[in-house]
């Protein structure tokens, strides 16, 4: 089973790096563009066939090194 | 005394640490290699500046998982002293040994120089060897130095006296000017809550000579030095 998370950091947590592809996006004419906020996905690839038991293992992995939760969001999604 | 300094793949100030406690000291710091699981018996424990595993994911998260650093947070735990600097503070923080985390600097260059700081809390063992009021000098390096604590624990930091140092300007005014990453608070270091960790984005074990423009680390060092021996 192949797992996807997708990171990105908390409402309210400076994001100088999206910041800077939305100043890029106006300089190219973009001009409907509000706001960008720039994440991260990491693609997994699971022993586990169990899509509760992976999920679970997944969440571990959020909480234990894939993602910081002092400044970052995650979400898990599993794909057969 | 005894003192490690733990070596992680890409750490880069790890000798510069060496130097500058061997000096302190009158003899070699421990170099603890970050797969060791057992670290020898210390009274002080130095993390240092680099880019561990190239940055990885975040930076500091993969080294924090080491397992020399488990050793390292139950030794905090039991009391040691630890001076976690630059790349060091962002492992001590992914660790848990320290609370906030270091967001990519505001105006997003790599900063290189020289910074003024203002002392914030009284901390005898580790800021002990300058006067209150005075302005220390130490050097930057860093990309990812930003620092940033949610509302609730930002404020506890401030109400705790756990904010080590500030970056100011050179007489010593905590300004905007004087920030050069966005830190919240111009905050360039912190203590954890026992008061025994230190975290800190400058460098002191770069100012430790005349030679290298400045001896405000080497009054560091030394006082921390002779404060625990």
């Amino acid at each position: 089973m192949k797992a996807r998370v997708y990171i990105s950091l908390k409402n309210g947590v400076l994001d100088p790096q999206g910041k800077a592809i939305s100043h890029s996006l106006h300089g190219l004419g973009f001009d409907s563009v509000i706001d960008v906020r720039q994440g991260k996905t990491i693609e997994l690839d699971l022993k586990e066939t169990d899509r509760e038991k992976a999920s679970e293992e997944v969440e571990r992995m959020c909480q234990q090194l894939l993602a910081n939760t002092v400044i970052e969001n995650y979400s898990i999604e599993l794909v057969d | 005394m005894k003192a490690a300094v733990i070596v992680f793949p890409g750490s880069n100030c790890d000798r510069d640490l060496k130097v500058a406690l061997t000096e302190a000291m009158g003899h070699e710091p421990a170099m603890v290699w970050h797969g060791d699981t057992d670290l020898p018996e210390t009274d002080l424990i130095a993390i240092p500046g680099g880019f561990s595993y190239g940055d990885y994911l975040r930076c500091g998260a993969m080294a924090a998982n080491s397992p020399i650093m488990r050793e390292v947070v139950k030794k905090a735990e039991a009391g040691v002293p630890v001076v976690a600097i630059c790349n060091g503070f962002q492992i001590a923080m992914e660790a848990g040994m320290l609370p906030g985390a270091l967001l990519r600097n505001a105006n997003q260059k790599f900063v290189c120089k020289d910074v003024d700081m203002v002392i914030a809390a009284e901390n005898e063992r580790f800021v002990g060897g300058y006067k209150a009021d005075q302005v220390i000098r130490f050097p930057v390096a860093h990309h990812d130095g930003n620092f940033y604590a949610d509302e609730e624990t930002l404020k506890e930091l401030e109400n705790e006296g756990q904010v080590a140092l500030r970056y100011a300007t050179i007489e010593g005014d905590v300004n905007e000017a004087a920030n050069p990453n966005g830190s919240l608070n111009n905050i360039a270091g912190i203590y954890n809550k026992a008061g025994n960790v230190l975290g800190l984005m400058p460098h002191p074990e770069r100012l430790i000579s005349d030679a290298l423009g400045g001896t405000d680390g080497k009054v560091f060092f030394d006082h921390l030095v002779q404060s625990i021996a």
